[in-house]
């Protein structure tokens, strides 16, 4: 403590008291300055202690006692304020002023920023037990097949386009992958497929040089939600898009892809033949047997 | 009624067993169900094996029983046993199951488009000699009509895999 400083110059026990006295003023002043800076710089002087020893490290005067008769409530000093004591004193905007629309339009009001909460609970949560290794979806390690590597032809198992086989571009940040028909030969666009429900052939297409655009990612694909719930409970449903319509973007982007691997695909005898039949089993055929 | 003897020289293809797949040449019979074999130009050293796992091919080497392996080596060299064995129609067999066993989903394809338009061909031409028959079989004498079958190449279907993919290849390209 800052404060304490000075008065803590003087110690408690005798011996040392003479000491450090004699220490201190070399520190401070030189004796042969003393005349001459009289006026600015006062000389301390230390005073004995104040608490007469009863015995080894007892006083007589308890520590409020010693308060008092050292007239520590005359000498309090702080620290001079530092610079993040500073910022820190810049305290944030409390409220806002909004301007009044609607109704009572033209005024404005003074708006909290920060509101009390409008309810507590009678009953507060417990605290949760630290654990560990629980990521987020976010963050969770994306795995990928070997047998899967970009221009591998996939069988599609799942979902309106099963049994057809298609060209693997790339896996995207969430783990699915990016595929396509493409659309020319089998009518699958580029759209995403999960790893788990497609089977991986050994038949690939060489897709050195295939730029994929960039802004081809999960959030291009994902199924887009109104959230405008500002009717009643009949008609909610209703509004849930369920139609799915085609934008431009998505048709350049498809042409944009397929023209380059059609070009490729063209150089293999019979794959566009094979891209555009589909998969099935018949009697006699085990998938634990087939090679693929 | 049997053909082929176990005897000393008899070559013998191994069904099961670590040596699956080898051929070997019975130099002594031990016991009722053993036999000592060696296979020098096949991988499989001198040992007994149980007749049960034996199959005996048609080929006889001459070699005096208990001979060594340089001699059983020098009578299966010379009567070039393993060009003789993948000329034989059983060994073609096996390798084409086995061909056809590490077929890929592409090749399956391509075996099923070549399978289609060799029947398409010879449906054709079926077609066209029952009408020539059905036409001549009104008038008398009845030509042949099963000849011009054995023109269709009997290929093993799995020997088809490289080339049938050509053959299809070049009618369609004429298409």
């Amino acid at each position: 403590m800052a404060g304490e400083k000075a008065p803590e110059k003087k110690p408690a026990e005798k011996k040392p008291a003479k000491k450090k006295a004699g220490e201190k003023k070399p520190a401070e002043q030189k004796p042969s300055q003393k005349a001459a800076g009289d006026k600015k710089k006062r000389v301390k002087k230390y005073h004995a202690s104040r608490n007469p020893v009863l015995a080894r490290g007892i006083g007589r005067y308890s520590r409020s006692a010693m308060y008092a008769r050292k007239a520590l409530y005359k000498r309090k000093y702080t620290a001079p304020e530092t610079k993040i004591e500073k910022k820190k004193k810049e305290m944030p905007r409390a409220t806002i002023i909004k301007p009044v629309g609607g109704d009572k339009n033209g005024g404005s009001r003074v708006v909290k920023i920060r509101k009390m909460p409008r309810y507590y609970p009678t009953e507060d949560v417990p605290r949760k037990l630290l654990s560990h290794g629980k990521k987020p979806f976010c963050e969770h390690k994306r795995r990928l097949r070997a047998s899967i590597t970009p221009g591998t032809v996939l069988i599609l198992l799942t979902g309106r386009h099963r049994g057809k086989r298609v060209v693997f571009l790339k896996q995207l940040d969430t783990g699915l992958l990016l595929v396509t028909g493409p659309l020319a030969v089998n009518r699958v666009p580029l759209r995403r497929a999960h790893q788990k429900f497609v089977i991986a052939t050994s038949t690939k297409v060489d897709l050195t040089g295939v730029k994929i655009p960039k802004h081809l990612t999960d959030s291009y694909f994902k199924k887009k939600r109104l959230r405008k719930p500002k009717h009643q409970e009949g008609e909610i449903f209703d509004t849930e898009k369920e139609k799915y319509e085609l934008t431009e973007q998505r048709k350049v982007d498809q042409k944009a892809v397929d023209s380059q691997i059609l070009a490729r695909i063209k150089k293999v005898p019979q794959l566009r033949g094979y891209l555009r039949s589909t998969f099935s089993l018949s009697n006699g055929v085990y998938p634990h047997k087939l090679v693929f | 009624v049997f053909k082929r003897f176990v005897e000393i020289g008899r070559v013998a293809f191994i069904s099961f067993g670590p040596h699956a797949g080898k051929l070997v040449a019975i130099v002594d019979v031990i016991d009722q169900n053993r036999a000592l074999v060696d296979g020098p130009c096949s991988g499989v050293r001198r040992q007994a094996m149980p007749f049960k796992c034996m199959q005996l091919t048609d080929f006889v080497l001459k070699f005096p029983h208990s001979a060594r392996q340089k001699c059983v080596r020098l009578a299966w060299e010379k009567e070039n046993i393993n060009a003789k064995w993948s000329a034989t129609r059983w060994a073609k067999k096996i390798e084409a199951r086995e061909k056809k066993a590490k077929m890929t989903d592409f090749d399956r394809y391509k075996v099923m488009k070549a399978k289609r338009m060799r029947n398409r061909i010879i449906k054709h031409e079926m077609k066209k000699l029952q009408k020539l028959a059905s036409k001549k079989g009104k008038k008398p004498g009845k030509p042949v009509k099963k000849a011009p079958k054995g023109k269709k190449p009997e290929k093993a279907p799995k020997a088809k895999k490289p080339e049938k993919a050509p053959a299809p290849k070049a009618q369609k390209a004429q298409k």
